[in-house]
């Protein structure tokens, strides 16, 4: 890392799931248990120095419904850093919904596989910096693949796509940065999958947030050491409250590794 | 009486501006009425997205003459602050001129990403108030991918690659490359300053 020219932090990011308009996590996908409530959570991760929010809305994309903008607008009216929010932004009039109500950056997964050219039109209205694009990967035949509707088991299908090239498109496509989340490694709290987001991180120019497999402060610092990736995203160790960001962020200040202290 | 106007120039983080004004109970009226600007205490020129339709923007409400003849305290955000340089490279658009010189992309120098997304430090160039009331190192964040030279004007800058200005002032022109509305307490220290200024 000590190569990067730059005093940029890298970044800890808590991942919200949102179902119903309560915060969830599960394994692997399924079983989704309620942690708290949105703003609740918001608020308490601002406080203990986190670099941004992802909200990531699990039931929007299979059932064809968009997000709901009350929310958004009061996390925004509370909390002073970054968020982002995730699912169910299929058109550029919900993305621009969503951005007025006072999110940073907005996230597409499923509906940028149905309809790739998503990325340009949202790219050039909006600008790049504030579109995301989520891809769900897992190890198979040898490769990696993406995976579409992952919020709902009953939906999930694969996307007929590899990681390697979706990530090389919705960059040309105008994505400003992407979130790959490891499927294998999610869930399990074993680490996130280095071997792919190194891969992964030698074809992306744009900002890389690894997802998936966070389990303790190890997982992050090789993570940032071995895959370069610019943050980590985490929910259930942060969820649970075996790791808190400051105790996490003190440990990676020993390893060399540039974090925002508060 | 500290009356706050946004000046409208079509972006996105207006609210999340006026969210952090409220935070320290200012509401802040966006407009591009004339006679609104020039009564206000203090002016914002907010801003995401491309500097060409944002200039465009403002000449359509002739605030392109407008807002580098205002008196009272003015700060750019993000795209606000580089419509006040002289020239942007971005749409090759000409800009307001309060700041010499040119908005340029930023170029990687080895393997830094493009947008400069995140938390950097702030680099002093000069004395600042603002300083005292600052941690340091001054982390503040940031989402772009054009910025401005460091001059004269310079008060602080940050590395990502090249090395730039993220903070600038001129006599009541001060302008911030981050996004204060999103910098936590340090971003709400910058407000503050701001405010306090008549």
């Amino acid at each position: 890392m000590s190569w990067l020219q730059s005093n940029l932090a890298r970044r800890i990011i808590p991942c919200l799931d949102v179902r119903a308009g309560q915060v969830v996590k599960g394994v692997r996908f399924r079983d989704h248990q309620v942690v708290g409530e949105i703003e609740t959570l918001a608020m308490r991760y601002r406080d203990q120095g986190a670099d941004e929010l992802v909200f990531y809305d699990i039931t929007a994309s299979p059932e064809q419904r968009s997000v709901d903008i009350g929310w958004i607008e009061r996390v925004s009216q509370v909390i002073d850093i970054p968020f982002c929010v995730a699912g169910g932004i299929r058109d550029v009039a919900i993305a621009d919904a969503v951005l007025n109500a006072g999110a940073d950056k907005i996230s597409l997964n499923s509906p940028a596989l149905e309809n790739p050219d998503l990325i340009n039109q949202l790219a050039s209205r909006f600008g790049n910096q504030c579109i995301v694009i989520g891809i769900d990967s897992i190890a198979e035949d040898a490769d990696y693949q993406v995976r579409q509707y992952t919020g709902d088991p009953d939906k999930m299908r694969t996307a007929r796509r590899t990681t390697l090239d979706w990530i090389q498109e919705v960059q040309q496509r105008g994505a400003g940065e992407i979130v790959l989340n490891c499927m294998d490694a999610d869930g399990v709290r074993d680490g996130y999958d280095i071997e792919q987001l190194q891969q992964m991180r030698s074809i992306c120019q744009v900002p890389l947030i690894a997802s998936g497999g966070a389990g303790n402060r190890n997982h992050f610092a090789a993570v940032f050491q071995q895959a370069d990736v610019d943050g980590a995203l985490a929910a259930s160790v942060f969820h649970h409250g075996e790791l808190t960001i400051p105790n996490l962020k003190n440990w990676l200040t020993d390893q060399q590794i540039m974090v925002r202290n508060v | 009486m500290t009356q706050v106007v946004l000046i409208d120039s079509g972006g996105y983080n207006i609210g999340s501006v006026k969210a952090a004004l409220r935070r320290l109970d200012v509401d802040a009226e966006l407009t591009t009425a004339h006679h609104r600007i020039v009564a206000a205490s203090h002016v914002i020129l907010p801003g995401v997205g491309a500097a060409g339709p944002a200039m465009n923007k403002l000449k359509s409400h002739g605030l392109d003459r407008l807002i580098p003849n205002l008196q009272q305290p003015v700060l750019g955000i993000c795209l606000g602050m580089q419509l006040m340089y002289a020239h942007s490279a971005e749409g090759d658009t000409e800009c307001l001129g309060i700041f010499d010189g040119e908005i340029k992309q930023l170029q990687p120098k080895s393997a830094e990403r493009v947008p400069h997304m995140g938390w950097n430090q702030l680099q002093w160039q000069q004395p600042h108030t603002l300083q005292q009331s600052l941690m340091e190192p001054a982390w503040m964040y940031f989402v772009h991918s054009f910025a401005a030279p460091v001059n004269g004007d310079t008060v602080a800058c940050v590395k990502h690659g090249e090395t730039f200005t993220a903070l600038a002032q001129r006599a009541n022109f001060l302008a911030a490359q981050f996004h204060p509305e999103r910098s936590a307490k340090a971003g709400q220290a910058l407000f503050e300053f701001f405010l306090k200024n008549n």
